[in-house]
């Protein structure tokens, strides 16, 4: 490729990327906040239901996706890729925002989770309609040969939009107090997203349209009915359905159990500090995002099916030795306390005339360097334990582990091999799903199943895997951390089977 | 392939079917044990994921089976 090209093509990736990568940082930085969004929109009673349904809002955001795929891809495809994808990037951004300024529950009660829903869902439509086109629009400027590694480029972003939403929070608790995170600090990051998509517009706008659109257009070949066309032909349809059970249904769990479900489990299953566990997951996705492009590239030598379905083989056979691991590793059981450094301090709460909190604070130390907090709340009323729904005493205890260094390096490996599993199923995906579709109903057909599979199968992972562990902890399975891994192996066992004997070559020739 | 292509197929029709069983015969109380997390469970279960795995791999089984997926 000549200088001039390079060039041209570097000035298309990096505005597509910038304003996909925002698009990616605004959606996921309520994933990141969960733990704390759960006690500012939810009521506060029944934490693990409260951190359900904010996990259950997080997920409709995914599910709304493939509306805003099929709204805004339909767009796309009559006017271009360009306006289209300029729309989604100030529809997202203006909600980020909005929902950084919300009150809370104890404010405004049941309007705060409502608005909080609402403005996610905007979130979920303009997510829909910006990935496919960003990479439609960064593959149609790609050469023929080198699609795969272009269109990586886009790839990294979603990585990256995660890892700038980990790092803003932890700048913004590295600049405040935890009370004052807690109180208004968490409300910064979705604020900061209005600066980045102003940056985002001004850099967008100056973009010209997809040149293979274009011509589509001038010589009256583009689509007048994108969605008819798309999903009303037989041999369109199946196609989709192809993409979807053979590829990005697997993409989609995979991408989140190494990402989101290995940040919830080490919090919440794990117990270890929050920004600890930022920090390690930061680490872990800065040292696996080239790959994303190193699998890129690889696709445009040796196909894109193999490194995909490779990608999903060693998740399906890697992920309970490697959460077995990953809990064996911070497992209290198998440590050492120093008894003398134990120290309880108890404290009361009174709530009002009648209820009231016994708090309990242990602070413990092991002989390998790890520190754990114990708080275990006690609550009364009128003078008598209170019972929870389940008829058993209303005691609730919190454990926070601080970890030790080997054990924080141990775990960065651990969730680095599966960002390496993230990389391969989802570094050569756009260029799979682009060449799979014609031009004049590409921005629609693979947006459809890009969504559906990554946002849906994807998207609902952390809740409906947090449920397992939960269900399996309370019937007191020994192995009940395990149990959340069953959603995503079966997943991407049938979609590997699926694309394994359905996925040929000649589809992903089909519109070169 | 194409026969392994085609008589596969009516394994992913008979697996939207038993996927559509199973689901409704083990998650079924979900909907109505009257607590919060197995309500938001059973929501994405039977009205997200249910409908459209069983109606997309019924069709995916379907055009299978009818030789759609056939290399020439």
């Amino acid at each position: 490729m000549s200088d001039k090209k390079t060039t041209g093509i570097w000035k298309v990736i990096s505005a597509s990327s910038m304003g996909t990568m925002i698009e990616w940082y605004d959606f996921y930085i309520f994933g990141s906040l969960a733990v704390v969004l759960s006690t500012k929109f939810f009521p506060s009673d029944n934490p693990t239901a409260a951190f359900l349904s904010t996990l259950a809002t997080f997920a409709a955001g995914f599910v709304v996706r493939p509306f805003g795929a099929l709204f805004f891809g339909r767009l796309g495809d009559l006017i271009g890729r360009k306006y289209t994808f300029m729309v989604t990037l100030m529809l997202m951004g203006g909600a980020t925002f909005v929902i950084g300024c919300i009150p809370s529950y104890e404010t405004i009660g049941y309007a705060a989770p409502i608005l909080v829903l609402i403005l996610r869902l905007l979130q979920g439509l303009a997510l829909g309609g910006e990935y496919g086109g960003a990479a439609t629009y960064v593959a149609e400027h790609a050469p023929k040969n080198e699609k795969g590694y272009w269109t990586s480029w886009i790839q990294t972003t979603a990585t990256v939009g995660l890892f700038i939403s980990l790092m803003v929070i932890l700048i913004t608790k590295g600049l405040m107090s935890k009370e004052a995170f807690e109180d208004w600090g968490w409300r910064v990051p979705f604020w900061v997203s209005i600066l980045m998509v102003f940056i985002s517009y001004m850099i967008r706008k100056n973009m010209h349209e997809s040149p293979v659109f274009a011509k589509a257009k001038s010589e009256g070949k583009t689509s007048t009915n994108p969605l008819k066309e798309s999903f009303g032909h037989k041999y369109n349809l199946k196609f989709v359905l192809l993409a979807l059970f053979g590829a990005t249904m697997g993409q989609g769990v995979v991408w989140y159990t190494g990402q989101f479900y290995a940040m919830n489990f080490l919090k919440t299953v794990q117990s270890i500090d929050s920004s600890q566990v930022d920090t390690l997951l930061g680490i872990a996705l800065l040292l696996g995002t080239p790959f994303f492009v190193v699998f890129g590239w690889l696709s445009d030598k040796v196909g894109r099916k193999v490194i995909m379905m490779g990608g999903m083989l060693l998740a399906i056979l890697c992920y309970r030795p490697i959460y077995r691991m990953m809990y064996a590793s911070t497992d209290l059981a198998t440590k050492t306390e120093v008894v003398d450094q134990t120290k309880v301090v108890p404290s009361i709460k009174e709530i009002d005339a009648t209820k009231m909190d016994s708090i309990y604070t242990t602070t413990k130390a092991y002989t390998d360097g790890t520190t754990v907090e114990e708080i275990k709340t006690i609550h009364f009323e009128a003078g008598k334990v209170m019972l929870d729904d389940k008829g058993k005493d209303k005691i609730e205890t919190k454990v926070t582990k601080k970890i030790n260094s080997s054990d924080k390096w141990f775990l960065v490996l651990m969730v680095f091999i599966q960002v390496i599993f993230v990389t391969m199923v989802y570094g050569p995906i756009a260029a799979f799903l682009v060449e799979m579709f014609p031009v004049k109903i590409r921005y629609t057909s693979m947006s459809l199943p890009y969504h559906v599979g990554n946002g849906i199968f994807g998207g609902l992972l952390p809740a409906i895997s947090t449920y397992f562990v939960t269900t399996a902890k309370d019937a007191g399975d020994a192995e009940f951390y395990l149990e959340g891994l069953w959603y995503p192996i079966g997943i991407a066992a049938v979609c590997f089977i699926i694309g394994m004997i359905y996925i040929d070559r000649k589809i992903n020739t089909l519109h070169d | 392939m194409n026969a392994v292509k085609k008589y596969l197929g009516i394994v992913w029709i008979a697996l939207a079917i038993a996927i559509a069983y199973f689901s409704i015969g083990i998650f079924g109380g979900k909907l109505t044990s009257g607590k919060q997390d197995d309500l938001v469970f059973g929501i994405i279960i039977f009205f997200i994921l249910l409908p459209m795995v069983v109606t997309g791999l019924t069709i995916f089984g379907w055009y299978a089976v009818t030789d759609e997926y056939e290399e020439d």
